[in-house]
């Protein structure tokens, strides 16, 4: 399906990675964004403010990131493609609504340009320890999807295909962007609207009478009915049936938290993007995400400098992880590193996933700056001795 | 309860989850007549029943949502107006109506309810205040009266209880009233007239909680409550809100109270960007132009 050309700003720009997002998300169809103000992802909404009663939508700033958090799933019920964007301490207040969406398997998309944390930390500074929050921070147990860009171009690009996979999946889906992304300003090139690729809602073609809105199609993702179109629905937070209907069984939560979980997990092979570059061979493989990436880079052209076997996987898509991968790699190579702007988050995963086969090195940082590549080509060394 | 007897035609089986029932709530709790006077007043609005939705927070009025046929969402503690919110921008042809408890409205929900009241979102807020936490087992409200008894005030209620209609009236809704449960006739065409009306409208329904309100502060059955309520409240329409405030059994004041016209959400975004923008502005048509 082509998306509604009305959003689609086609041609060049040099742009910050707050406006290409947006920009994103205007062209994959998004026309409903509910916000609070928070830095620094605030350019975001002030960009979609401004360009939404251009192209037929609806923008409003709500009282605080709780209200945010929902409006944008009503708004997805309602049939409109929706979002909400914020930072750290706005992301922890969305939590309660991260999970109601998981629940309610509504799409839209949760953007957080991370900054500096715990607490208020640092508002204005680069962090990527939200990650293990992005995956875990709601209450119970439920499975979504997150991404990481590392450029304002990705900001446009995977803003799209954030959008494509909340509507393919039914999840929210966090956009996991940081200060650096956010503020970086590069060319971005935004493609004719004939060339990108939108993921149509799966709506049901069953009469009222015979539809269940949490019968599950083959592939676990359950199709959707909008709100107002005769078939007087019921949703619920609770433990539910296919009906929709509460029922507070063991059975009745095994079936449908079962489910949730498996329909990213079964599906993962299909959600998973990441890059490679020279790993096969490779001694050492560095992986990262969003701009440690880009640090990185230069650490392992570093060391490929002094004659080792340096592999580079970036990934774009860092939950659902790609398990199956890493356990590829494990077999073959002698170590991996990560680097990221914490002290020890996807790193956790590498681990139990490298299970011992391989040795797993971090390059922890705090947040505040980017590594130093150095900090980065230091740990390559010691992972290959 | 025998689902049989229940099987000849319920009066309003037509709009009710029949497949639900028995419902969870107490005998002679006032939920059940709020639902009843609910379900009329929806038969009298000349509105097609397939546009209008159903919201509810958490607690036993946020039960509300799962027992009328309608599409309905039983969402989460105190949130039921910003989802609304989102429903009603997103789909301006849908009549939303939230329906939830007094704890999930003013207390953890009261900075929802202030704000949407202030932008003057079009949809209808159902308040129904029974003066407790009772989902929960009887905890102090912000609506529990001076002195009452709640099992997180054992030596009585302190604190000074919100007054719903003053909140709303302050804020900017443009309906407010307020009746008990058993003030069926008036209840019901107060939530006519919320409905039909274009903004943000709240009908606050004083209920009796039979199980832990009545039976902690020795105030007889739900139905002695009910009717005391009823017998002893005082219509004064238009009554100044700031005269409104609920004292332990003592007579109150019920009625409309405000009837007012001010431009919705959507009529000022409408105007605003029709201003700022000319022929620019793309009007927003809402979902099913994406269709």
């Amino acid at each position: 399906m082509k998306v509604d050309p009305k959003g689609v700003l086609t041609g060049s720009y040099f742009l910050d990675g707050d406006h290409a997002c947006c920009e994103g998300a205007l062209a994959a169809g998004c026309r409903f964004a509910a916000g609070y103000p928070i830095t620094p992802s605030t350019e975001v909404v002030e960009r979609f403010a401004e360009r939404i009663p251009l192209v037929g939508g609806i923008f409003i700033q709500m009282e605080d990131e709780l209200a945010s958090s929902i409006a944008i799933l009503g708004a997805s019920w309602a049939g409109l493609k929706s979002m909400t964007v914020t930072s750290g301490p706005g992301f922890s207040l969305m939590m309660e609504h991260i999970g109601l969406g998981a629940m309610l398997e509504t799409p839209c998309v949760f953007v957080n340009v991370q900054r500096g944390g715990p607490s208020t930390g640092l508002p204005t500074l680069p962090g990527q320890a939200d990650m293990m929050q992005a995956r875990w921070g709601s209450h119970g147990d439920y499975e979504l999807i997150s991404l990481c860009p590392n450029s304002p171009q990705e900001c446009f690009d995977f803003m799209i295909d954030a959008f494509n996979l909340s509507e393919r999946y039914r999840v929210p889906v966090m956009f996991m962007m940081d200060e650096c992304v956010g503020h970086m300003t590069e060319k971005v090139v935004i493609p004719p609207a004939d060339q990108i690729e939108v993921v149509p809602r799966r709506y049901t073609t069953l009469p009222p009478e015979e539809y269940l809105p949490f019968k599950p199609d083959p592939d676990l993702v359950p199709p959707m009915v909008k709100v107002g179109d005769g078939y007087r629905f019921h949703v619920t937070g609770l433990t539910h049936d296919e009906r929709g209907y509460p029922v507070m069984s063991a059975e009745c939560q095994e079936t449908l938290v079962h489910r949730l979980i498996d329909k990213i997990r079964r599906n993962a092979r299909d959600i998973w993007i990441y890059e490679e570059d020279q790993v096969d061979g490779a001694e050492v493989v560095v992986i990262s995400y969003g701009i440690t990436h880009r640090v990185a880079l230069r650490a392992v052209q570093m060391a490929r400098e002094k004659g080792l076997k340096v592999g580079m996987m970036r990934l774009i898509v860092v939950w659902p992880f790609p398990e199956e991968r890493i356990r590829q790699l494990a077999d073959k190579v002698k170590a991996f590193v990560m680097p990221e702007m914490n002290y020890g988050q996807v790193v956790l995963e590498l681990e139990r996933c490298v299970a011992g086969k391989a040795k797993v090195l971090l390059a922890p940082h705090g947040g505040g700056t980017v590594h130093k590549p150095e900090q980065i080509y230091e740990r390559i060394m010691e992972a290959a001795k | 309860m025998n689902k049989e007897r229940l099987k000849p035609e319920h009066p309003m089986e037509a709009l009710l989850r029949m497949d639900r029932m028995p419902h969870i709530w107490c005998p002679t709790c006032g939920i059940g007549t709020a639902v009843s006077c609910f379900i009329t007043a929806l038969e009298k609005i000349d509105y097609p029943l397939d546009k209008v939705v159903v919201v509810s927070g958490i607690g036993c009025t946020g039960r509300v949502a799962g027992y009328v046929k309608l599409d309905s969402f039983h969402t989460t503690h105190g949130r039921p107006i910003p989802f609304a919110t989102g429903l009603k921008l997103g789909n301006p042809e849908l009549k939303v109506v939230v329906f939830s408890g007094d704890g999930d409205i003013v207390a953890i929900g009261g900075n929802h309810f202030i704000h949407a009241a202030r932008r003057n979102i079009d949809i209808t807020v159902i308040c129904v205040n029974n003066f407790n936490y009772a989902m929960t087992g009887g905890q102090v409200a912000p609506t529990t009266p001076l002195t009452a008894l709640a099992t997180t005030s054992p030596y009585g209620c302190f604190e000074t209880p919100f007054s719903i209609p003053y909140l709303a009236d302050s804020c900017g809704a443009v309906y407010v009233a307020r009746w008990t449960a058993l003030h069926i006739r008036r209840l019901t065409k107060s939530m006519v007239e919320a409905l039909n009306k274009p903004g943000f409208s709240v009908v606050e329904v004083i209920c009796p909680c039979s199980t832990l309100y009545a039976r902690r502060n020795k105030l007889g059955t739900g139905l002695d409550l009910m009717k005391f309520y009823h017998e002893s409240s005082v219509i004064k329409h238009g009554a100044d809100t700031r005269e409104l405030d609920i004292e332990f059994q003592k007579p109150m004041v019920v009625g409309k109270f405000v009837d007012r016209e001010r431009p919705t959400f959507l009529e000022s975004w409408n105007a605003q960007m029709k201003k700022a923008l000319g022929e620019k502005f793309q009007p927003y048509g809402g979902s099913n132009e994406h269709d």
